[in-house]
């Protein structure tokens, strides 16, 4: 459960963020939407405490980055925009040094990793060093070594950034088991059909500011338009940086 | 501390996998730097030895003013040529390192029993004609003592008279304290690779993980950013305390390869010897790594970082540099100087001297000090934004 009020952030003149206030709740998938540059990973950076914001504020679970960073990153599961992996170490190691990090026990991180490598299908590649490995098989170990602790909360920037087809379904799939077991997903895109497909409130972010905010039936009233791409251009005022 | 130990821990496994960090922490200094200055000192030993037993060839313009001293020559194995019309070109164009004139009034003087003048040509700035300007230089001597000595006989004066005084060596040096002769470069090699073995980890567990864009995963972790600073500059430290002690033991092996020439030198390093080295030098390896990973903590790329690094290189030189070309004397204030107290402990432990223990604790105290207090600066980079996503 998130609760983000009045957001600001800027970087020297620059206004990032400014005025972004959105909830993301237990059991959905909030997908925050908007052109490149729009904020989104701005706002996510804040949520995971690696930003301090200028002002506004931020609950997770009732807890304050501000105040309890730490405690906070133990809640959370985190797909950053960057997604280096240590290519001198295999995947299991990528993601075994993450549950270490949080201070798993060695046979917690063990059984861990293997349900990881059942669901997220990683059996091929879990061995070998993380050097050319595919995005999609980059995506997986990040995804997992996020999800190693097992966070209540999980926020994942552009998660299908560079993935084929194939690997774009599996993650869905996976999203959508994350939403079964009552976790709360927030995660940016800028790709209208995935909004669509996985998001249960869409928040439409532009110039650092919702632009609207609410379900996909909801948007669709706002707007008055037939079909959501439709809704989305005309929220936000322009299609430009936005894929269907 | 958990994350501390787990942050050193995959470094140091990451880092024993990287070619790159074990070429230049653990192969480079403690091959190179051993094998150079051996060989070098081979060469500069052979070189010298044969200018110093070559034929030595002798233009000589004015020969027929002073035949006996040619005889002389000549029975001294110097080969006289014959007379050249230009000396000064002969010298100044390289085919000969050295050539005399003996001017047309030496006749006339040495028969008056003046001094007889001779001029011995040549280029003080060729270093390689010192040695035959001596060897030239040390027979005219011998010659005109020679017959210094006749000249005071034929008149009946003892030749003892004019040599009121008999000056005698005693030399209180020791084989061992000889051998800081050949070793003065030592501190110099050590302060070196204590930077070059921190070098490359400095830079890759750093700008590295910025470039690779690991950084930002690896701080959204439940772990204080100090620790995982600090897990990182203890990786860096051990591998330049690695490299450090591969070099002492790379010398201690080599060393006793190297020509020592006419002086009977020791130079075994003892175990002993290398460890009180090794903990005098210790510190300034803790020194390095900190100031290492903090100016590579400014950079956005391994790239960037290496640039910096090449003006690094210089600090340890500086001291070092100093100190050879002007020794001085170990005094207890110099203790407080890292990197320069260095230089002097070590060249006091390879003498053999014993050293105030107070000495080995304020060069320790003083290097940690300052090492301590830049990995606090680091540490403190760490904590701010701006290190992350300066990249961005």
């Amino acid at each position: 459960m998130i609760k983000v009020t009045d957001l600001h952030k800027s970087f020297g003149d620059i206004k990032a963020v400014n005025g972004i206030s959105f909830e993301a709740k237990d059991g959905e998938i909030t997908g925050l939407l908007g052109p490149n540059g729009a904020g989104k990973t701005t706002t996510l950076r804040m949520l995971y405490t690696l930003l301090p914001p200028d002002s506004g504020e931020i609950k997770i679970d009732g807890l304050d980055p501000k105040n309890d960073a730490i405690a906070i990153k133990r809640t959370l599961g985190v797909v950053p925009d960057g997604r280096g992996l240590y290519t001198r170490m295999t995947a299991r190691e990528n993601i075994r040094y993450f549950g270490e990090l949080h201070g798993m026990a060695r046979k917690d991180i063990r059984t861990r990793i293997d349900e990881l490598v059942e669901t997220l299908d990683m059996a091929d590649f879990i061995e070998r060093r993380t050097e050319g490995f595919s995005q999609g098989q980059r995506v997986k170990v990040a995804i997992a070594r996020a999800m190693i602790h097992k966070p209540q909360t999980v926020l994942m920037d552009e998660p299908s950034n560079g993935l084929d087809v194939m690997s774009t379904r599996a993650l869905r799939k996976y999203i959508l088991g994350l939403k079964a077991h009552g976790h709360s997903i927030v995660l940016s895109t800028h790709i209208m059909q995935e909004v669509a497909a996985l998001c249960d409130r869409i928040v439409i972010i532009s110039s650092g500011k919702v632009a609207a905010d609410g379900t996909a039936e909801e948007l669709l009233e706002r707007s008055g338009c037939e079909s959501l791409e439709d809704a989305f251009v005309q929220l936000i005022g322009s299609e430009e940086g936005l894929l269907a | 501390m958990n994350g501390l130990k787990t942050v050193f821990k995959k470094e140091v496994r990451e880092n024993l996998r990287d070619r790159r960090a074990l070429f230049n922490s653990l192969l480079l200094g403690p091959l190179l730097f051993p094998v150079l200055f051996v060989g070098l000192m081979w060469f500069l030993e052979s070189a010298e030895q044969e200018r110093a037993e070559k034929t030595l060839e002798l233009p000589v313009v004015g020969a027929h003013f002073a035949p006996s001293l040619i005889r002389f020559l000549e029975q001294h194995g110097v080969v006289v040529l014959p007379e050249p019309e230009n000396p000064e070109e002969m010298v100044s164009n390289q085919e000969v390192p050295v050539a005399i004139r003996i001017l047309p009034e030496f006749a006339e003087n040495w028969r008056q029993g003046k001094p007889a003048p001779i001029e011995v040509i040549s280029d003080i700035s060729r270093q390689e004609a010192n040695v035959p300007k001596r060897r030239v230089k040390l027979l005219l001597l011998g010659y005109g003592q020679q017959i210094g000595s006749l000249r005071l006989q034929l008149r009946g004066v003892a030749p003892q008279l004019a040599s009121p005084i008999m000056l005698r060596d005693i030399d209180l040096s020791t084989p061992k304290s000889r051998a800081i002769l050949a070793i003065i470069f030592l501190p110099y090699v050590l302060m070196i690779t204590a930077f070059t073995g921190a070098t490359h980890l400095a830079m890759d567990t750093t700008a590295g993980e910025k470039e690779r864009k690991s950084l930002e995963p690896l701080l959204i972790n439940p772990v204080p950013r100090w620790q995982i600073m600090a897990g990182k500059m203890m990786t860096t430290t051990v591998f330049a305390m690695a490299s450090l002690a591969l070099t002492l033991v790379s010398f201690r092996l080599v060393l006793p390869l190297m020509p020592v020439g006419a002086f009977g030198m020791d130079l075994t390093l003892g175990l002993q010897t290398l460890l009180k080295i090794l903990l005098v030098i210790s510190p300034v390896a803790i020194l390095a790594a900190a100031l290492l990973t903090l100016l590579a903590s400014f950079a956005k790329s391994y790239r960037e970082a290496q640039s910096y690094m090449g003006l690094v290189i210089l600090i340890p030189m500086i001291p070092s540099l100093i100190f050879m070309a002007n020794p001085v004397k170990a005094e207890s204030w110099m203790m407080n100087v890292p990197l320069f107290s260095q230089n002097m402990l070590i060249g006091e432990i390879i003498r053999d001297q014993s050293v105030p223990l107070a000495w080995y604790a304020m060069s320790i105290s003083s290097t940690l000090a300052i090492g301590l207090v830049l990995a606090v600066i680091a540490a403190s980079i760490y904590n701010s934004p701006k290190l992350i996503f300066s990249s961005g």
